[in-house]
């Protein structure tokens, strides 16, 4: 990888060269290497430890207009025990809300480590004046959100005005780390930036979005809203992985991953965890460093698991709706 | 102990159920040889023995060659042209349908991953006999006159390292023109052949059009010079296409070599680096590089050498070496002893000739035949790792400065079956295709195959070329 260049508000032009001078992705060649980790068969012990630790990675999310105090009440019971008869299976990661709802999210979850993420900067399109997305990200910390979830400025990235999104993400970092997070837990709050890959589209411009958003110092780097299909794809991931992997070489600092949307059966989280298991190493199969949003998911999850343990699937029923 | 560790996932071998001796095919049926000698099969990643088979002898060779111009002259050649694009369409729809059993058997046999025989293998196998079936009755079609007429009977001679792609690769365009054949297999890897026997019986091929042998260099020997045939296909060793090219001079026989190889795989500054390589990986470590176009010398421009042999070392620590069977291996065992043997000389060779030798850390099965991914820096255009090819998964790595110097030490080589370019720039590509002395050129992949696409050599590579329209040519009387 190229040397680190000095990055620093109005040096939009050195920004935007190193941005175009990282190696370029063969999307033929990426669509190839991750179809063929597709294909790798995770049998019994490998099934169980994949299924358990794609549970423990799960922002569970609901992000819907239609939210509403008891909603959120009931994924936060969720998350905290994903499956009432088997009191084995691990809690998940996070849950995901939109900030009105971050409060209630986190005196329902208090205490027992879980995060609560919330989006923020005028989700899911961003597209409002800086002023309103940095109230926006203070707004979800000071409402107890210990993990912001903010959106890039796609226009502005197409339009090759790399300068204005770092500075964006930035701005929302410095809201973020200023915060006191309002459950006290671990330190200052996080912040995944969501490139929105459907719209960027190229994998050129995945990669290029990925390093921006590193170096503006965003502690996670997340593919979609959930709002634009397509949504989370292993090429996508793929590239994404290779970016973090990259930067934490040249730069020495670790950030994390998170495909976001369509992502609805064990088998895809699986797919997603030899993902990175082979690209990144196994450093991000962590919590802290690798995410799955998703809802419907952990109830497929569950049933594979019930079903490794015992040898029979169950109906649906026998999983509690979020 | 990785978190991540993935468990056995073997296929089952259930699937496949193995005689314990087989014949030789001749006329339609199996037949023992007609002084009663055999040789045992073993699978090289246990050096279990599968099955017992057939040594062919002179005789069996004067029988299959006979029984081939019979079914030449009585039945195939006179047969209308779309009769026979519904048995190769048949025939391709059985090699469907048998897939899995073939993969599983092929792996046993040869020793390569599951994944390559299930997912290239033998679908390519299949499209082989799909492309050539729509040949059958469009020849007039192809560039090489009204009414192209065939050769004959075709005498074949294929490899151990893709045993039923290579007979696909020969007979598919053999029968699609209206020839007949009499093919032998490697002595190591004949098991598929003999499957492919039954499932001309199942397709209710006509006897004779069909004749497999058995056996080792003799056989072959005795096929090539046969005086009855009127064609010779071989895919081998430079050495003894050489030997068949001597023997076959004085003959009117048609004769198309594809021979032994020592690719360039040229990575330039603007490369993706991340897909180049998996190129390169995919280069030299596909089918533990018993591949004869394998990527067996990586150009690398200097600029960028430290980046791509640090990802590339990064890469191949990934790499998952053993069981042929289970579905997450990446690389298999070495096809034989013999073979085995080969690569550890020509590896010893170059740490002695000077190069630095290095292996991802890699624990290799005790029982079998194997060798770890290798890759060889600070090799120079005069390390015989550089010139010879080693086929086996031992990569040689060079560096050039300029286009003009990669386009130099690429062609500086007996050699020229194939070569890779990778480069962001879609100018620089022609520029090297146009100038790169080799067969294929793959540009941003490699080791991609399509039997829409011809295939061949320039040089000690051979000559003729297998797929495409133009490989019609070497089974039609033009």
């Amino acid at each position: 990888m190229s040397a680190p260049v000095d990055i620093r508000a109005g040096a939009g032009s050195s920004l935007r060269e190193f941005l175009h001078g990282l190696p370029g992705v063969d999307q033929v060649g990426a669509e190839a290497r991750a179809a063929m980790l597709a294909s790798r068969s995770i049998k019994t012990t490998a099934k169980q430890w994949a299924l358990d630790m794609a549970i423990s990675m799960i922002d569970l999310t609901t992000l819907e207009g239609q939210d509403t105090p008891g909603k959120v009440r009931a994924i936060c019971a969720k998350a905290k025990r994903p499956d009432p008869a088997d009191p084995t299976a691990p809690q998940v990661a996070a849950v995901c809300v939109y900030p009105d709802l971050a409060h209630l999210a986190a005196a329902e979850v208090r205490g027992t480590g879980i995060h609560v993420a919330s989006v923020a900067t005028a989700f899911p399109s961003g597209r409002t004046s800086l002023e309103v997305k940095l109230a926006d990200a203070k707004y979800a910390i000071d409402a107890g959100a210990d993990e912001v979830d903010m959106v890039i400025d796609r226009g502005a990235f197409l339009a090759g005005d790399y300068q204005l999104v770092y500075d964006e993400i930035a701005a929302v970092r410095e809201v973020v780390e200023s915060s006191a997070t309002f459950s006290g837990s671990a330190g200052r709050a996080h912040l995944k930036v969501i490139l929105e890959t459907g719209e960027l589209v190229t994998l050129d411009n995945v990669r290029r979005a990925s390093w921006l958003a590193m170096l503006a110092g965003a502690d996670f780097i997340k593919t979609s809203t959930g709002k634009v299909s397509p949504a989370a794809t292993l090429p996508v991931t793929l590239v994404m992985l290779e970016a973090v992997r990259d930067f934490r070489a040249t730069h020495g600092r670790q950030v994390g991953v998170k495909p976001a949307g369509g992502i609805r059966t064990a088998k895809d989280a699986i797919r997603y965890l030899v993902l990175v298991n082979e690209t990144a190493g196994e450093d991000w199969l962590d919590p802290d460093w690798f995410r799955i949003g998703a809802s419907s998911l952990l109830n497929d999850l569950l049933m594979q698991r019930t079903k490794l343990a015992t040898g029979r699937y169950s109906g649906p029923d026998y999983f509690t709706l979020d | 102990m990785p978190k991540f560790e993935y468990a056995p996932a073997p296929e089952s071998r259930a699937i496949v159920s193995l005689r314990e001796s087989y014949g030789l095919f001749i006329n339609g049926e199996f037949t023992p040889s007609a002084d009663g000698r055999a040789f045992k099969t073993i699978s090289p990643a246990t050096e279990e023995v599968l099955a017992e088979v057939a040594e062919a002898s002179p005789a069996d060779v004067d029988r299959a060659v006979a029984a081939a111009r019979r079914a030449y002259e009585r039945t195939w050649s006179v047969l209308p042209a779309r009769e026979r694009g519904k048995y190769l369409f048949r025939i391709a729809r059985i090699i469907q349908e048998r897939s899995r059993e073939l993969a599983v058997l092929e792996s046993l046999d040869n020793g390569k991953p599951i994944r390559e025989s299930r997912d290239v293998d033998i679908p390519l196998v299949a499209a082989h006999f799909f492309y050539h079936a729509g040949w059958a009755d469009k020849l007039e079609y192809a560039g090489y006159g009204p009414a192209p007429k065939p050769l004959g009977v075709a005498g074949q001679v294929i490899p151990w390292n893709f045993p039923l792609l290579m007979l696909a690769w020969k007979i598919a365009p053999a029968l699609a023109c209206g020839n007949t054949v009499v093919l032998k297999p490697a002595e190591t890897t004949p098991l598929t052949a003999l499957t492919f026997a039954e499932i001309c019986q199942q397709a209710d091929l006509p006897p004779g059009v069909v004749n497999i042998l058995t056996g080792a260099g003799d056989t072959g020997k005795a096929l090539v010079t046969h005086p009855g045939i009127d064609k010779v296909a071989f895919t081998g060793s430079t050495e003894v296409g050489k030997e068949i090219a001597r023997d076959c001079a004085p003959t009117r026989k048609k004769v198309t070599l594809e021979l032994g190889g020592k690719a360039a795989n040229i990575v330039f500054e603007d490369a993706p680096v991340d897909q180049a390589v998996e190129g390169i990986v995919n280069g030299i470590f596909f089918n533990q590089g018993h591949v004869c176009c394998a990527g067996s010398r990586l150009l690398v421009q200097e600029s960028v050498y430290d980046q791509v042999l640090a990802s590339l070392q990064r890469r191949l620590a990934t790499l998952r070496l053993g069981d042929p069977l289970d579905k997450n291996t990446d690389v298999g065992a070495i096809n034989s002893a013999a073979q085995l043997a080969k690569i550890r000389e020509l590896s010893e060779v170059g740490e002695a000739e000077g190069a630095q030798r290095w292996s991802p850390p890699c624990e290799l099965p005790v029982k079998g035949f194997w060798f770890p991914p290798t890759v060889f820096t600070g090799v120079s255009q005069a390390h015989r790792i550089a010139r010879e090819e080693i086929f086996g998964p031992v990569l040689s790595v060079l560096t050039f400065r300029t286009p003009a110097e990669a386009v130099e030490k690429a062609n500086n080589t007996p050699y020229g079956l194939s070569a890779g370019v990778w480069t962001d720039k879609g100018s620089r590509i022609l520029w090297m295709a146009a100038r790169l002395r080799a067969g294929v050129v793959w540009a941003n992949t490699f080791n991609k195959f399509d039997p829409s696409s011809p295939f061949g050599g320039y040089k000690e590579s051979g000559y003729g070329r297998e797929g495409g329209r133009h490989g019609l040519e070497a089974y039609l009387d033009v």
